[in-house]
């Protein structure tokens, strides 16, 4: 049975050259979290996963398992599995020697093998596959064997790096709930590393979004994107409307603000906030919290913005509006199920309304 | 359909076809089958009696081992040296790795014949290192006699081959193969042998075989060391001395192509499965080589000076015997002179300069063909290109002494028009030979410069209003000239040094080449500086040419020499 481990990074740095690749991390991953590394490429997210993984030696900091500094035990002894964003299958081994590989290691009973290998195979589906060669695979089949190749070994940490991202669009849906399921199965510590924010939204149980070597929040899915502590982190999960408001007046749970276009905005105060008059902050909308309808339409009072339509992308499950207001700044807003309801043609007035709620305000550092 | 078939095909191109073919059957594929019809005949029926008979005569059927076992020991000892080599300079990361890497393609501008005379000098009964085992421990070894010498000479020239296939088999490994291997508990040895190992093998083998085909191949080496009990001296001491109507050389003949094609098809085999190892390769962005230090490091030099040395001893030699006066019972010449370079440079001039005739004439030659054969293949719309490459790519396995027998036989005894004279009297007839022998590198070359034209490169053009006559010269042209060059300069420096068919086929003294001209300067003891002499030339042309080659080709240190 696989025993979930807790993974504790301290300080953790490494540099390639002149290029700081992980600038200093501290994070804890829980027992049987799915822990992923959300950033765009090169932010370093893949070279944390290989310092755990063991392939490579960070400059200074801290890598323990369980409360175990591991930094010196070689890849070949630190038995986390790991999947390959190419899969890294071995093209001369058939499908039943690339999962047998790591038994054979450790050198089990042969009977031994071959029971946990056809178990394996069965968990991800391949039985029957066992003669075929890796290059005899579809991509979803070679990626199920990379994944049967790795649990089989009952590691304490599975490290999956991008391992959707060489599948189609269909497969790769039908992965993540594959994926999720096999976790949830295991109860294994999974640390996952995408730059697709879906992905990491759907899959995680808590997210590190990075950038630039930095971690810069650690949250759940929904804290994540509803609840972006930078506007780094609320542009890079799903897309957003940024405004930069002041604070006028505070009223109990309410501040006025108002922002540099000059639109009046009522803002709800997030718990803990202790804003001073003058203050700025960045306000962060998402566009489907955005509604749009026609000046003698609109209800709201509040929180209500003039513009003229742009552009309208027809998606199927909803429109995407491009809304130019006062001043030029370009507002997107989504619209779902637009069904039976009117679709804005470029040119016309709009009026762009949305709750207090939905404003989400960041400090300015 | 057929209808639909014959419409696709084009006629200008089929005339350029049959052109091409009939010059390839003529100088390539007639001679072989005349060789096979001789020796499978008895009296114009079929016949197996010549084969029976060869293999009842003790002389023919130990060459036969010898040969065997030769290329054997060559592919053997030449592993002992590549492989540590190849992994050490992808695998390790130390100053001084593509040092070792240059060294160890060296060996390959070395003429074997060449480098024989000057490992008899340094290894020889009386060479340098017997007269210093005679002086220090009273003893000696006789290094360089019969077979052991050929192996010893043949090993140190061919091993690069070897070095080079495994190093690029190796080095196209995807790194995340073995950390795979590693995150699944291997390391160390057992890592290389279920993983790294597996995945080198299909180049590595390759390149054994084509050692395999050169050792077949090799006349001069044998004949130098005056060691006749081979194929290859064998089938040229008996169409030399008993004439070209003795059936026992064909049949040996038959035997080396048989030998060769076996290894060549086995070759090709093996590297076809070599592309498994490449897939995916890319976007990792994982190092392949690792820093070392330490123990590991002194270990890695201590391993390639020794086995460089060895190799490079040949080159030493030669370049010592060029300048000696007087080198005999002495560890180290007695005296130096310049008297060897004028006498090759002012009395014997010929020898250089029908060689760098013979030699462009057959890179143009070959240049011309490889890009035509090449055009057809990749954009011809014409029946048979498959026989085409196929015959294009057969020299690869047809041994020199092979191929300049055939000559003999078809062209000995015809007089052509209004010469009134053989081809094979004239000097003519060596150019062929090379360009013949050469085609499969030239046309090689060739095929990559053109196929790496996308056609959507100039149908790009095409669509931005130049017209095809502005297509070719500013597009196509520039883009395949690179690769031209470098095939025709690495036919020029493989016949600069090709031994094989022409001392069979040089008509008179006069007509002789570099490689000709060695190969008798060695005949007498007072021509070994002269020909030493002529074979740092030969080096020389061979360094020289390997470098602009590789410059051309922009890759590593012999990229040419690849399967």
């Amino acid at each position: 049975m696989i025993q979930a481990t807790e993974v504790k990074l301290i300080d953790l740095k490494k540099s390639f050259g002149e290029v700081e690749a992980v600038k200093g991390v501290t994070l804890t991953i829980e027992k049987g979290d799915f822990f992923t590394f959300l950033g765009p490429s090169g932010c370093g997210k893949t070279t944390i996963l290989r310092m755990i993984a063991g392939f490579t030696r960070p400059d200074s900091g801290r890598i323990l398992f369980d409360g175990q500094e591991v930094n010196e035990v070689p890849p070949w002894k630190r038995n986390v599995g790991m999947v390959f964003q190419n899969y890294a299958l071995w093209p001369h081994l058939s499908v039943f020697e690339n999962v047998a590989f790591g038994l054979k290691e450790r050198n089990l009973p042969k009977s031994i093998i071959q029971e946990k290998t056809r178990k394996a195979l069965a968990m991800v589906d391949l039985e029957g596959m066992e003669r075929r060669r890796p290059s005899e695979l579809s991509g979803g089949q070679q990626q199920r064997v990379a994944l049967a190749r790795t649990l089989v070994i009952e590691p304490r940490l599975l490290l999956l790096d991008e391992p959707l991202s060489n599948l189609d669009a269909k497969l790769r849906i039908q992965m993540r709930h594959e994926l999720v399921r096999i976790q949830k199965n295991l109860k294994i510590t999974t640390l996952y590393v995408t730059h697709d924010q879906e992905e990491a939204l759907i899959l995680s149980t808590r997210i590190a979004v990075m950038s630039r070597g930095k971690v810069l929040q650690i949250g759940t899915p929904k804290e994540i994107y509803e609840n972006p502590k930078s506007q780094e982190v609320a542009d890079f999960v799903g897309t957003s409307n940024f405004f930069l408001g002041k604070v006028i007046r505070v009223r109990g749970e309410w501040l006025d603000m108002e922002t540099d276009e000059g639109f009046p905005l009522r803002v709800r105060k997030e718990e803990g906030m202790a804003p001073a008059l003058g203050e700025k902050f960045i306000l962060n909308i998402r566009p489907e919290s955005i509604q749009l309808a026609y000046p003698h339409e609109a209800t709201l009072e509040e929180n209500r913005i003039e513009g003229r339509v742009k552009s309208s992308t027809y998606l199927g499950s909803s429109v995407q509006y491009e809304v130019e207001v006062e001043g030029g700044k370009k507002v997107k807003a989504n619209v779902v199920n637009p069904r039976k309801k009117a679709i804005f043609e470029e040119g016309e007035k709009v009026i762009l309304t949305f709750s207090s709620e939905d404003v989400v305000p960041i400090p300015l550092k | 359909m057929w209808n639909k078939k014959l419409r696709e095909i084009d006629l200008s191109q089929s005339l350029i076809f049959l052109f091409l073919f009939a010059l390839l059957f003529l100088f390539i594929l007639y001679p072989l089958i005349r060789i096979l019809y001789v020796a499978f005949t008895e009296g114009s029926r079929f016949s197996l009696t010549h084969f029976i008979n060869f293999f009842e005569r003790a002389l023919f059927k130990e060459s036969f081992f010898n040969s065997l076992t030769a290329g054997l020991m060559a592919v053997f000892f030449g592993s002992l040296i590549s492989l540590p080599l190849a992994f050490f300079t992808i695998k390790y990361d130390f100053k001084g790795r593509t040092l070792i890497q240059t060294l160890g393609v060296l060996p390959l501008v070395l003429p074997p014949y060449v480098g024989a005379v000057a490992l008899q000098l340094i290894l020889g009964r009386s060479g340098m290192l017997n007269l210093l085992l005679l002086e220090w421990f009273d003893t000696s070894f006789p290094f360089m006699e019969g077979l052991k010498g050929v192996v010893l000479v043949q090993t140190l020239h061919y091993f690069p081959f070897i070095f080079l296939n495994a190093s690029a088999s190796l080095a196209n490994v995807d790194p995340s193969l073995e950390e795979a291997a590693e995150n699944m508990g291997a390391h160390g040895f057992r890592l290389f042998r279920r993983v790294t190992l597996p995945l080198m093998m299909p180049g590595y083998i390759a390149g054994a075989l084509l050692v395999f085909i050169k050792v077949i191949d090799d006349l001069a080496t044998p004949l130098i060391l005056n060691y006749t009990k081979m194929l290859a001296p064998q089938a040229y001491l008996r169409v030399t001395t008993i004439g070209i109507e003795d059936k026992a050389g064909y049949v040996i003949c038959v035997i080396m192509v048989i030998l060769s094609f076996i290894s060549l098809w086995a070759a090709m085999k093996f590297l076809s499965l070599s592309e498994y190892a490449m897939i995916q390769r890319g976007g990792t962005g994982i190092p392949i080589s690792k820093k070392i230090g330490g123990m590991k490091l002194v270990l890695v030099w201590v391993f390639s000076i020794f086995v460089l040395g060895i190799s490079l001893i040949p080159h030493l030699g030669i370049f010592l015997l060029s300048f000696a006066k007087v080198w005999s019972f002495s560890v180290l010449p007695k005296a130096y002179t310049l008297n060897h370079y004028i006498e090759i440079f002012y009395r014997t001039p010929h020898f250089v300069k029908n060689t760098l005739l013979y030699c462009l004439l057959a890179a143009c030659f070959g240049v011309l063909l490889g890009s035509l054969i090449a055009f057809l293949l990749i954009r011809g719309r014409i029946f048979g290109k498959a026989i085409l490459d196929a015959v294009a790519m057969m020299p690869l396995a047809i041994p020199g002494v092979v191929l300049a027998t055939g000559y003999l036989r078809v062209f000995h005894g015809t007089p052509l028009p209004w010469i009134h004279q053989p081809l094979t009297s004239l000097w003519m007839i060596l150019v062929i030979a090379y360009t013949a022998r050469r085609l499969p590198y030239t046309l090689r070359s060739c095929y990559a410069a053109i196929q790496q034209i996308h056609i959507s490169l100039e149908e790009a053009a095409l669509n931005l209003g130049a017209n095809r006559r502005k297509t070719f010269f500013k597009i196509t042209f520039p883009m395949m000239t690179g690769g031209l060059i470098a095939g025709g300069l690495l036919a020029f420096i493989t016949s600069s040094v090709e031994l094989s068919s022409t001392i069979m086929l040089v008509p008179r003294m006069e007509y002789g080449p570099l490689s000709y001209g060695i190969y008798i300067y060695m005949q007498s003891a007072v021509g070994r500086g002269p020909g030493a002499a002529l074979g740092v030339v030969a080096i020389l042309l061979v360094a020289v040419g390997t470098y602009l080659v590789n410059k051309v080709f922009g890759g590593g240190s012999g990229t040419a020499f690849k399967l």
